[in-house]
């Protein structure tokens, strides 16, 4: 199997007018495909940084990554990613089909295919019905489920995810994480996901890469002993709370000197 | 019902302190009349009155007071005496078959209407084509919004008789043409203004997600900035009417026109026929409101289907 995203050696250093910030410092990391890779970390550890530059947002100033064998920038033109924000940033002037038609306009597919999509992304994401609706008629989970779904509806393998349930409360949330590990079983794409949550990324992940700030850093990677099939009740195992603990025992270490 | 009740107090009130401003503002003028007609008047003589507040007058001679309500040419008339003189030269030429006779307010709301638009049409281009190029170029953004702000500043009524002897020079006939100009220099700045904030709406996630996608300027000009931005144009639109109108009717005042609403008040003024000046006044006024109210109507529509909720 060839690695989905490597990066080896990465550093990306903003400058500030408070000189040099390093957001991202000599990082390795080989993702595979249909792994379900969490990142974790306190806030200026550059989890969402490493993510955009998967995504081609951001542009390393040092060292290699490879999306799907390619530059970001490539995979970007590729269309070969997904990307989930924190916020839904659903358009409100748009249905709910046509925030998921969007991306389908901007790359071109032909009409018949767009609303059959729509249609089986909203399936997926257990929206059907709400197609004619607009956002502000759709609660926050739902936006956000919309929103997955409009990352869905092209042929991506790749879904990369920031923090998209941040914003969320602790019920919709569980609830969603419970929807987002099937539709990953289902779907089978390789998922990126950036959260601050310690149960979220345990419950959600194959592999879980703890980071560190100051500068961004990997500290930890942890490949998850959890099975595949995970109802929400695994949470309370102790196989989970020995994960739990050993991400925890990780954020602890990054932060000790400060 | 409910709704109603409120507006018809407000407008109520605003005839109410009209009248009332009525007595004073012309009892001078109906003392001098009274007297010439062989009144005893306290104190006598145009001069002495001078120096005397109107309120005393009031009260020294108040079987006089209510002459003040029917001269012919009050220095304030009442609503009533507007009201008949603006029937007289709007609905009533209109149902004589003489809506476009040179004496009907209709002909002349028109000849303004006309500049207005044409102002209307150019100022909002160069206000939208204006906001595109400062949202989109750094370069345009230092260089053109200076001058936008500096164009504001300047007095209209100084700049219009410039605009008008700049462009009779360069051999254009017709009065229209330097209006429009006048009435787009006023109109152009809120579109600006407003089109620049609507542009930049978007938030940078929204903007990311379309770099995501791979999208190039056009789409996410048309996909994302143009619609984010219709909100912040319908606002604009509805100053900019306003101003477009304003600015036309500036433009007839300096150049000695012979018909337009700018017209009518500048030959109101020159003949003190205060009945032509606030009948030409009202329906300026009433030309504005039809406008404003047709671009909130048109608002409502677009941004409807667009699932605004109502």
């Amino acid at each position: 199997m060839s690695a989905v995203i490597s990066a080896q050696n990465l550093s990306l250093t903003f400058q500030t007018n408070d000189g040099p910030v390093h957001a991202l410092k000599d990082v390795d990391l080989t993702i595979e495909p249909g792994e379900f890779v969490s990142f974790i970390g306190p806030s200026g550890c550059g989890k969402t940084t490493f993510l955009r530059c998967i995504a081609g947002l951001e542009t390393p100033t040092a060292g290699m990554l490879r999306v799907n064998g390619m530059t970001p920038d490539e995979a970007r033109r590729n269309r070969a990613y997904g990307y989930v924000f924190q916020s839904a940033g659903l358009y409100p002037w748009r249905t709910i089909g046509g925030n998921i038609r969007l991306p389908l306009e901007i790359m071109g597919y032909a009409k018949s295919d767009m609303a059959d999509r729509v249609q089986h992304v909203l399936k997926l994401v257990e929206l059907d019905g709400f197609e004619r609706k607009f956002p502000w008629q759709l609660s926050g989970g739902m936006q956000q489920r919309a929103s997955i779904a409009r990352a869905l509806a092209f042929d991506a393998d790749i879904l990369l995810m920031d923090e998209p349930f941040g914003a969320l409360d602790e019920i919709v949330r569980d609830h969603l994480n419970e929807q987002l590990l099937k539709l990953w079983a289902k779907t089978g794409k390789t998922v990126g996901f950036v959260t601050h949550s310690i149960p979220e990324a345990v419950y959600l992940s194959t592999k879980i890469v703890v980071m560190s700030p100051r500068p961004g850093r990997i500290t930890d990677v942890i490949e998850s002993t959890l099975p595949r099939e995970r109802p929400l009740d695994l949470r309370e195992t102790p196989e989970f709370l020995a994960l739990s603990h050993r991400v925890r025992e990780g954020l602890r270490a990054g932060h000790s000197y400060d | 019902m409910r709704n109603f009740l409120p507006i018809l107090a407000v407008l109520g009130g605003i005839v109410l302190l009209w009248y009332l401003a009525v007595a004073p503002m012309n009892i001078r003028v109906a003392l001098d009349q009274a007297e010439r007609a062989g009144a005893v008047i306290v104190p006598e003589g145009s001069v002495a009155r001078r120096a005397v507040p109107a309120l005393k007058l009031m009260i020294d001679n108040s079987d006089h007071v209510t002459a003040g309500y029917q001269l012919d040419r009050p220095r304030l008339p009442t609503p009533a005496q507007v009201g008949q003189e603006f029937w007289k030269t709007t609905g009533e030429m209109a149902l004589n078959g003489r809506a476009w006779s040179k004496r009907s307010l209709i002909y002349h709301a028109w000849i303004t209407l006309q500049s207005t638009l044409w102002g209307f049409a150019l100022g909002t281009t160069i206000g939208i084509l204006g906001a595109v190029a400062i949202v989109y170029s750094r370069v345009a953004d230092m260089s053109l919004m200076p001058w936008a702000i500096i164009s504001q500043t300047i007095p209209i009524v100084a700049l219009a008789p410039m605009i008008i002897v700049v462009s009779s020079q360069l051999g254009v006939d017709g009065r229209g043409f330097p209006k429009a100009i006048i009435s787009a220099y006023l109109c152009f700045f809120p579109v600006l203004v407003g089109m620049v904030k609507g542009l930049r709406a978007p938030e940078t996630s929204q903007l990311d997600l379309l770099k995501t996608y791979d999208a190039n300027g056009w789409q996410s000009f048309f996909k994302l900035r143009l619609p984010a931005s219709l909100p912040f144009l319908f606002t604009s639109l509805k100053v900019g009417v306003a101003a477009a109108l304003v600015g036309t009717i500036v433009g007839e005042l300096p150049t000695g026109a012979i018909s337009g609403l700018g017209a009518r008040i500048l030959i109101g003024d020159q003949f003190g026929t205060p009945l032509a000046i606030w009948s030409a006044l009202f329906a300026a006024a009433i030309l504005a409101g039809l406008l404003v109210t047709l671009l909130d109507l048109l608002q409502r529509i677009a941004l409807g289907r667009m699932g605004a909720p109502s």
